[in-house]
Formats: C-alpha cells, sequence, structure tokens
C-alpha cells in the first residue's frame, strides 16, 4: 500500500503534520509526503522521523489556491500510485480534501479521530462532538483528514530524502491582496492547553488575568459566542457550536456558564476545569475539576500556583 | 446576479442526541429541524444584501424530501426568492454536491454559497465538492464577500491568519461567521413564503462514496472534583500528577 499525506509546510512542520505522518506510517505501507511553498529542505527531512519515506515539494505553488493545490496532491497521489490521502483537518484540507475526493473519486473520511477499526470502518465526530459515527468508504481509493490532537507524533525513524517535485500545478484564478498573521499567538485549533472566558468575566478590561494565565501555562485564549458577539474578544476566539471546535488536553473555562452549544465545540477536550461562581451552572456536568469560586481571584491564584510549579 | 444558496436542514441546537435501529439511525423522535445557522445566518443573508445592493435572484437549493419543505419555507420568509428541492434523501456529501452542481450548470449561476459545515455531520465537504464538479475556484471559510462586477473581493481563514482574496465569476463560496447578520423573518416574509415558487426537481443518479454504518455516544464523564478555591496548588497538582495534562 502506498499512503501519501499533504503537508502545509507554510508556516513550518506543526505538530498536527507530525501527528498525520505518523498516522499514515500506522496505516501501514510506504509513506509520501507532498508540500508545497518555502519551507527548507532540512525542516521537512525531518518528517522522516515520524514515518515519511519520502517529501516531495513542489516549490513552484505558493498560494492557498485551492485549484492549485488539488491538481498537485493528485499528480502526486498518481506519480507513488497512492491508494490512501491524509490531511490534517485545517482550513487548507476543508478547502481542498473535498477537490480532491471528486477528481480522485476517493471517498473523503472528515474529521478522523482514530485509526480505521478492525471493520474497516474510521471513527469521526458528529453532532459537534455530542457523538461519534462510524463512516466506511465504498471507492477503492480513499482520502482521510485527521482531527488535530486526535493521536500522539511518534518519532521513531531518522530524516528522510526530500525531492523536488512538478505537481502540474497549473494557473491561479484565486488573487491574493494581503494577508494578515496574528504574531506569536498559539493557533487555537493546535493548542494543547487553552484558558477560556466568558460573560462571567464582566468586560473586555478583565481580560488580563486570562492572559496572565495563559501565558504561565503556555496556553492559547478562547471565549464563548456572546463574548466575542460584543467584540469583548476576537472572534477567532469564539469555541462552541457556531465557532470553532477544539479538543485540547486541558481546557479552562472561567465565568462560561456550559451552555449545550458552548460545550459542543469543547467537549472534545481531555480535561476540563470549570470556575464559577455559581455551583449550579451546567457546566460542572462537562468538568473533571471544578472550583466554585470568583474567577476574578481563582485565576490569578492558579496563574501563581502554576508559576511556583513551573518553578 | 444569479445567487445560488445551498440550504441543509439540522437539528435545532438544544436537541437531545440519540441513535435507534441498533445504534444505525439519528433517532429524530422530538427533534426540531432548523436551517443549519451557517447556511441562515450566513451565506443566505449575505446573498439577500448582494440583490439588495445590485439587484438578481436569490435561488436557495436543498437536496431533501418533502418533510424539509418546512425548513425551506422558513429560508424564504427570510427573503430568498425562489426556492429547489432536489427530491432524495441524501446520504453522503459526494452525492448531495453532483445534485446541485448538476442543477447550478444547468441554471448558470454567477455564484454559490454553502455554508461553513453542517452541525450534525461537520463535514466541510459540499461546497469544495461542488466547486470541484464545476471546476470553479472555491474560496472556504470566507468571513467576509463583497462583489465588484465580475470580480469578488473575499476575506477568508488561512492557518494562522486571514487571507484578503480576489476571483473571478462564477464561483463557489463558504460562509462564516463576520460575513452577515443573522435576521428574523417578519410576518410579512412568512405570510409571502407560502407562494413562493418550490420546484422540485428528480435527482440525478450517483453512487454515494462514503456511508455511516454506526453511531456511539461518548462515556459519560466520571463525577466533578471539586477543589477549594483558595487552595490552587492542589489544582495544579491534579493537573500534573492525576491528569497528567501540564
Ligand atoms: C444556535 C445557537 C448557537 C450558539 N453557538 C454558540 C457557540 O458556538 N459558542 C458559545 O459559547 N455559545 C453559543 N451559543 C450561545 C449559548 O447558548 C450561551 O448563550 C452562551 O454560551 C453563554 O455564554 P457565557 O457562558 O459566556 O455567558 P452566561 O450564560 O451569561 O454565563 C456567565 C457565567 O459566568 C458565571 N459568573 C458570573 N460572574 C462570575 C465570576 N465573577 N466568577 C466566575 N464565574 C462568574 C455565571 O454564574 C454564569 O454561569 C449559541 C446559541 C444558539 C441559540
Ligand atoms: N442536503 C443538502 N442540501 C443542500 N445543501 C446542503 C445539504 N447538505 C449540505 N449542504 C450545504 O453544504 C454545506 C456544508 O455541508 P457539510 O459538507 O455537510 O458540512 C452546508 O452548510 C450547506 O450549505
Amino acid at each position: 500500500m502506498s499512503v501519501l499525506v499533504y503537508i502545509n509546510s507554510s508556516t513550518g512542520i506543526h505538530k498536527s503534520a507530525n501527528e498525520a505522518v505518523t498516522y499514515a506510517k500506522k496505516l501501514g505501507g510506504s509513506v509520501t509526503v507532498i508540500t508545497n511553498g518555502g519551507c527548507d529542505a532540512a525542516t521537512l527531512a525531518s518528517l522522516g522521523k515520524y514515518g515519511a519515506d519520502k517529501v516531495l515539494v513542489d516549490r513552484s505553488v505558493n498560494s492557498n489556491d485551492d485549484q492549485q493545490l488539488t491538481r498537485m496532491i493528485a499528480t502526486a497521489a498518481d506519480s507513488v500510485g497512492a491508494t490512501t490521502v491524509v490531511f490534517s483537518h485545517d482550513l487548507t484540507a476543508k478547502a481542498v480534501a473535498p477537490r480532491l475526493s471528486v477528481r480522485m473519486k476517493a471517498g473523503l473520511i472528515s474529521g478522523a479521530i482514530d485509526l480505521p477499526s478492525g471493520d474497516g470502518t474510521t471513527k469521526v465526530n458528529v453532532f459537534s462532538g455530542k457523538a461519534f459515527g462510524a463512516v466506511k468508504v465504498n471507492t477503492s481509493k480513499k482520502i482521510i483528514s485527521l482531527l488535530p490532537n486526535s493521536i500522539q507524533p511518534e518519532a521513531t525513524g531518522s530524516d528522510c530524502a526530500v525531492e523536488d517535485f512538478n505537481g502540474n500545478a497549473g494557473s491561479t484564478n484565486v488573487k491574493v491582496i494581503t494577508t494578515k498573521k496574528p504574531e506569536g499567538e498559539i493557533p487555537l485549533p493546535e493548542a494543547e492547553l487553552v484558558v477560556s472566558a466568558g460573560r462571567g468575566l464582566k468586560g473586555p478590561e478583565n481580560w488580563g488575568i486570562v492572559e496572565d494565565l495563559a501565558k504561565a501555562l503556555g496556553a492559547a485564549t478562547a471565549c464563548s459566542r456572546p463574548v466575542a458577539d460584543i467584540g469583548w474578544r476576537p472572534h477567532h476566539e469564539h469555541v462552541g457550536q457556531t465557532g470553532v471546535a477544539i479538543r485540547p488536553n486541558l481546557y479552562i473555562a472561567a465565568g462560561i456558564s456550559g451552555a449545550i452549544q458552548h460545550l459542543a465545540g469543547v467537549n472534545g477536550s481531555k480535561v476540563i476545569v470549570v470556575i464559577n461562581t455559581d455551583p449550579e451552572a451546567p457546566f460542572f456536568k462537562a468538568a473533571d475539576y471544578g472550583v466554585v469560586g470568583d474567577a476574578f481571584e481563582v485565576l490569578p491564584r492558579l496563574t501563581e500556583a502554576v508559576k511556583k510549579f513551573k518553578g | 446576479m444569479k445567487i445560488l444558496v445551498c440550504i441543509s436542514k439540522a437539528p435545532d441546537t438544544t436537541s437531545k442526541i440519540a441513535f435507534t435501529e441498533g445504534n444505525t439511525k439519528f433517532d429524530e423522535n422530538g427533534v426540531q429541524y432548523i436551517v443549519n445557522p451557517y447556511d441562515e445566518w450566513y451565506a443566505l443573508v449575505r446573498a439577500l444584501e448582494i440583490k439588495e445592493a445590485q439587484g438578481g435572484n436569490v435561488t436557495i437549493i436543498t437536496v431533501g424530501t418533502a418533510a424539509d419543505e418546512a425548513v425551506i419555507r422558513k429560508a424564504l420568509a427570510i427573503g430568498a426568492d425562489d426556492a429547489v428541492r432536489i427530491d432524495a434523501d441524501p446520504k453522503d456529501a459526494y452525492y448531495t454536491a453532483v445534485q446541485i452542481a448538476e442543477y447550478a450548470k444547468n441554471n448558470q449561476f454567477d455564484l454559490v454559497l454553502t455554508g461553513k459545515e453542517t452541525i450534525n455531520y461537520n463535514g466541510s465537504q459540499v461546497g469544495g465538492m461542488i466547486a470541484e464538479a464545476l471546476d470553479a475556484p472555491f474560496i472556504s471559510v470566507a468571513t467576509k464577500l463583497d462583489v465588484n462586477g465580475s470580480t469578488m473581493t473575499l476575506e477568508r481563514e488561512i492557518a494562522g491568519g486571514i487571507e484578503v482574496v480576489e476571483t473571478g465569476l462564477p464561483a463557489v463560496v463558504s460562509c462564516a461567521k463576520g460575513m452577515a447578520e443573522q435576521r428574523i423573518p417578519n410576518m410579512r416574509g412568512i405570510m409571502a413564503a407560502r407562494t413562493k415558487p418550490l420546484q422540485v426537481v428528480a435527482p440525478v443518479s450517483v453512487e454515494d462514496m462514503t456511508s455511516f454504518v454506526s453511531y456511539t455516544m461518548p462515556n459519560a464523564k466520571s463525577a466533578c472534583k471539586m477543589i477549594d478555591p483558595s487552595n490552587m496548588d492542589e489544582l495544579v497538582e491534579l493537573l500534573h500528577n492525576e491528569a497528567k495534562v501540564i
């Protein structure tokens, strides 16, 4: 069997890329990575540690144009005879994997959270994380888009070869005018630790205590929907059914009631800590650790405790 | 400007999620269906705003059974001009996308809008599949969309940031938060929706590429461990030694 993995290396190699390569390795057979853009060969070679036999890079493709990327990946799949293509279920995968599915006539499993099981089905999140579905692919080729943080990356090998590749990507129909990148922030869907707050914080001027804790932990920050709607926090921090769905190792929620639509975006988290003044807040039912108390006192105290622990 | 907006039904966000027939089917008992929020709040409302500013026509399309007409009328009440229902019970995103692409091809739309994802299957698949079937550009997870003549300017989320792009028409766009504000239908809209044209079209023959075989519910959480608010050292200790997450 030959497995092809698409990696978006435009901002370097992220943990989610190592996860996707580890996943491909565990599927069995040879693993080839296809990527584009300007990431240097030495960095790309490190994917070999996670199981890649070879990395193909098409340096002529420098955009997020999904038509170009689809053609490039399809060309690579043909050239290595791939029967399975693996993506990390990020924004690029959401644009490109469906196109590739139609082009390659390969059934698409989006948001896989596990390896295929013995009966050939693959587990995905459905109903915004409130349930799991087992999906079967009816075509001979398949595409799996792996939800970040679903498996641990395993570095057991050594660097692999990196080869230039011509993916016949063709021309682009999408002209990029500008890109805006938030500096130095941890992208929320990839963050292993997340500190989140809601309307209980009373106003945007109080977010310092949330950011302090996030900084002490090395965590990303998130918020509930009303907080983003009233403009206390940027929209990309809004988690939940209508925002971003995340599954970090640790989710700390302060001053969030735990409405069902909020839980839908965070209930895949491995451990949930809830800080709320109201012992009846519904969030405690979904929590592993609960603190009934005032966020204005508890958050700074927790920050101090974390700093002390980290030394 | 002819705009096609893809509308899916979705269970009301407070619905109890359960399964029947040996966990192979979603239990619809007592479930209220709504228009999938991304389709209604962002795709449809933005389409209406574009039409209001520069004229044109907004058609909504659903691949679904007669039971879905209540949801279609709701979307008409918000202001779409007419509706198309492809008469099928779709089980797979590919099946749905091929039906919509076929209709779009035969009826020459300038712009096809979808939601970012359905809140029940969360696949984010249908929009990209339509675009590939139409060989058109696909701008996914767009948070802003402005039409200027035969081109569009859009903002979309990319890995770790936002990208402003320009593309020609026709194109397919999947719509997310930021693009428009939810509109509440008024009485006049609701009355008008009753008589707006709803065309039922037979599906073309397509094989599903994927199938959902069964469903499971997550394990119930064990009881929440309560920590004294004055003892955050204990919480840190538990997160380190017991939960092993820090
Ligand atoms: C279709 C639909 C989709 C939705 N999608 C989302 C979504 O994606 N994400 C989302 O978050 N919501 C979503 N919502 C909204 C959701 O239903 C809730 O209204 C929202 O999550 C509540 O936000 P909150 O917990 O911040 O505020 P509130 O419900 O006002 O809760 C504030 C909490 O803070 C506590 N508190 C107050 N003061 C303090 C203090 N000093 N210290 C500690 N705790 C304090 C209170 O006890 C309370 O529990 C959606 C709703 C609908 C209808
Ligand atoms: N049965 C359907 N009929 C019409 N449009 C649909 C249907 N299912 C999904 N869509 C559209 O495709 C988008 C993405 O759906 P999904 O790929 O299921 O996440 C939705 O937001 C809708 O705009």
